[in-house]
């Protein structure tokens, strides 16, 4: 075999023994979760689910508080969504299409805070949101999750806004229309998928999200908080089929904003 | 037909007012248009993220009747998890950070070749990213639980019969290894992106002429690559630590409270013993932590890329 050869299936190979560690594990959740309640303490495992069947994922969505949790869960998303979308995406645009003093402090704000340990803001915030009134609602977690989830949505909206081609707006007003109406006329439009993309962002570190969820809520629980809550009480089932629920929808929202990912996590000021 | 109306409108506006009008005006409105735009986000950020982070420090802080005291310091301290908690985060960090760092570098570089299928591994490498520090934790708790998969494959090769208790309070080596196991595996996907957005900024360029040089593979990634992607790094390995010092779930729903780390104190504090106070005295030292290592971070990985020529 050539040197070239050689080192393109070696290649190959890491790539693919990553590709196993990666995929076999979630394969296990699903395996575990797929059968009869009583078979997560069988022994040896079967490698291949034998006797598939619904039961334990029947189990836990029909679990005292679930079904509650899962609409409290959905609630808290897209409150987070619709207020970091209706903040971020101005500031992204003006990120993208603006040059002017102290922008350059303004990234290194937005950067940081990405990475603000939101174990620090949940503790006070629990206290403020009670004389607020937010403590144990919707809002509440969805303002925090919005506070998490802005920073990228700002910094994956000025991606977006960066490969909408500036001529094409001033095209547009050349033939009379305003910034504004080029803004929602031609950028918009173009923007569109990378929006839904910072939205599905969102959407996902929320519906993952728990420590927050967790302190910031007694009674009205988003799902990861009540799995948590339930760890040492619930039946192991049950945390399987939580575990399988809670990914799903998260693997296809990624699938859908795979291209974006680069832009909402890679980006470095220089 | 509206747009057209609306069109026509704006025709006619040019028109009736002197061009130097606006003209004049626009470059005033340019100036203040941007800070309008991030006003509102800056505002949110301040009240959702700096003031309550002053209020953590204030809660810490606080004794009976809003006076201030160290109290609440002194009382974490002297409690017999805290000391534990602290040594355990410390070494679930440093453990962590190497081994991920190599791994998700290597994923990158792999990705980066532009190798057929790269769409394909990109995707399913990001998986786990989509997943919660939560549902790794149960993902690997099926896996290593007594009756889960591993001991159930050491059962088929005959290695064992009954299976080992990896997560018993017993066997501290056992209970790292098993969480670093988890922990690598849900969080090496974000540094793999933050390094890949890296690699993809260095202009090709670069190492084609280091390859007319005839630079070999290692000289290549020592004298140009980690060089280029310094700033990558410094961001990876920042963002990294402070996530590591907050691990929270994927230990509690593996090894629960076996192996007490900072983030499952504060939370215990809160949740279990509803004592605010002390939660915030938790949460000031796991800030204090990620201050450090960001500053540590920020001093030894140097902006300063210098380009070695790889045939020095």
């Amino acid at each position: 075999m050539s040197r070239h050869g050689l080192r393109l299936a070696l290649l190959y190979a890491a790539a693919l023994l990553i590709t196993l560690f990666l995929l076999i594990p979630v394969y296990f959740i699903f395996a575990a979760s797929i059968g009869p309640q009583n078979s997560v303490y069988d022994f040896p495992k079967p490698l291949v689910p034998q006797n598939l069947s619904f039961d334990t994922l029947s189990f836990f969505l029909h679990y005292q508080g679930v079904p509650e949790a899962f609409k409290m869960s959905v609630e808290v998303g897209i409150i987070a969504v619709a207020v970091s979308l209706i903040l971020g995406a101005p500031a992204g645009y003006a990120i993208a299409r603006y040059t002017f003093p102290g922008k350059n402090v303004l990234q290194l704000i937005v950067l940081a805070t990405r990475s603000f340990p939101v174990i620090i803001l949940s503790i006070p915030l629990a206290v403020t949101f009670l004389s607020w009134n937010l403590y144990d609602t919707a809002p509440g977690v969805g303002l925090v999750h919005t506070a998490m989830g802005l920073p990228v949505t700002i910094l994956i909206t000025a991606a977006v806004f960066y490969g909408v081609p500036v001529d094409l707006e001033e095209a547009a007003t050349t033939l009379g229309c305003t910034r504004i109406g080029a803004f929602f006329r031609i950028s918009l439009p173009m923007a569109l998928p990378g929006l839904a993309a910072a939205a599905l962002f969102t959407f996902v570190g929320s519906w993952n999200e728990v420590f927050a969820a967790s302190i910031l809520t007694l009674q009205n629980h988003t799902l990861p908080a009540l799995v948590l809550t339930s760890l040492n009480i619930a039946p192991l089932q049950f945390s399987f089929a939580a575990a399988v629920i809670l990914i799903v929808p998260s693997m296809v929202f990624i699938f859908f904003i795979r291209r974006y990912l680069v832009a909402g996590w890679g980006q470095v000021t220089k | 037909m509206s747009s057209r109306v609306e069109t026509a409108g704006a025709w006619g506006e040019e028109v009736t007012s002197s061009p130097s009008v606006p003209s004049r005006r626009r470059p005033r409105v340019e100036a203040v248009a941007p800070y309008l735009l991030l006003a509102p986000s800056v505002f949110f950020l301040s009240v959702f993220v700096v003031w309550p982070a002053i209020q953590a420090i204030h809660l810490a802080f606080e004794g009976p009747n809003n006076t201030l005291t160290s109290y609440n310091f002194y009382q974490m301290t002297h409690e017999y998890t805290f000391w534990p908690s602290v040594k355990n985060t410390l070494i679930f960090m440093v453990s962590i950070i190497p081994l991920e760092f190599c791994l998700a570098f290597s994923m990158a570089l792999i990705i980066n070749t532009g190798l057929r299928g790269q769409q394909f591994f990109l995707y399913v490498w990001t998986i786990p990213l989509a997943i919660s520090d939560l549902a790794a934790g149960i993902v690997w708790l099926s896996i290593y639980t007594q009756n889960g998969y591993f001991n159930s494959i050491l059962h088929d090769l005959g290695l064992s019969q009954y299976g080992y208790q990896f997560l018993s309070y017993q066997n501290t080596f056992s209970l790292f290894a098993v969480c670093v196991v988890a922990e690598i595996w849900r969080s090496t996907s974000l540094v793999m992106l933050i390094l890949l957005g890296g690699l993809q900024g260095i202009p090709r360029e670069f190492g084609e002429a280091a390859d007319v040089f005839g630079a070999t593979f290692w000289q290549r990634l020592w004298r140009i690559t980690l060089p280029l992607l310094k700033p990558s790094i410094r961001v990876a390995l920042i963002l990294r630590t402070i996530f590591a010092i907050q691990v929270f779930a994927v230990i509690l729903a593996l090894v629960g409270s076996n192996l007490p780390v900072l983030g499952a104190q504060a939370y215990n504090w809160y949740h279990s013993y509803q004592n605010p106070n002390i939660a915030a005295a938790y949460s000031i030292v796991i800030l204090v932590l990620s201050v450090l290592t960001t500053a540590f971070y920020l001093t030894v990985v140097r902006n300063k890329a210098e380009i070695a020529g790889a045939t020095r």
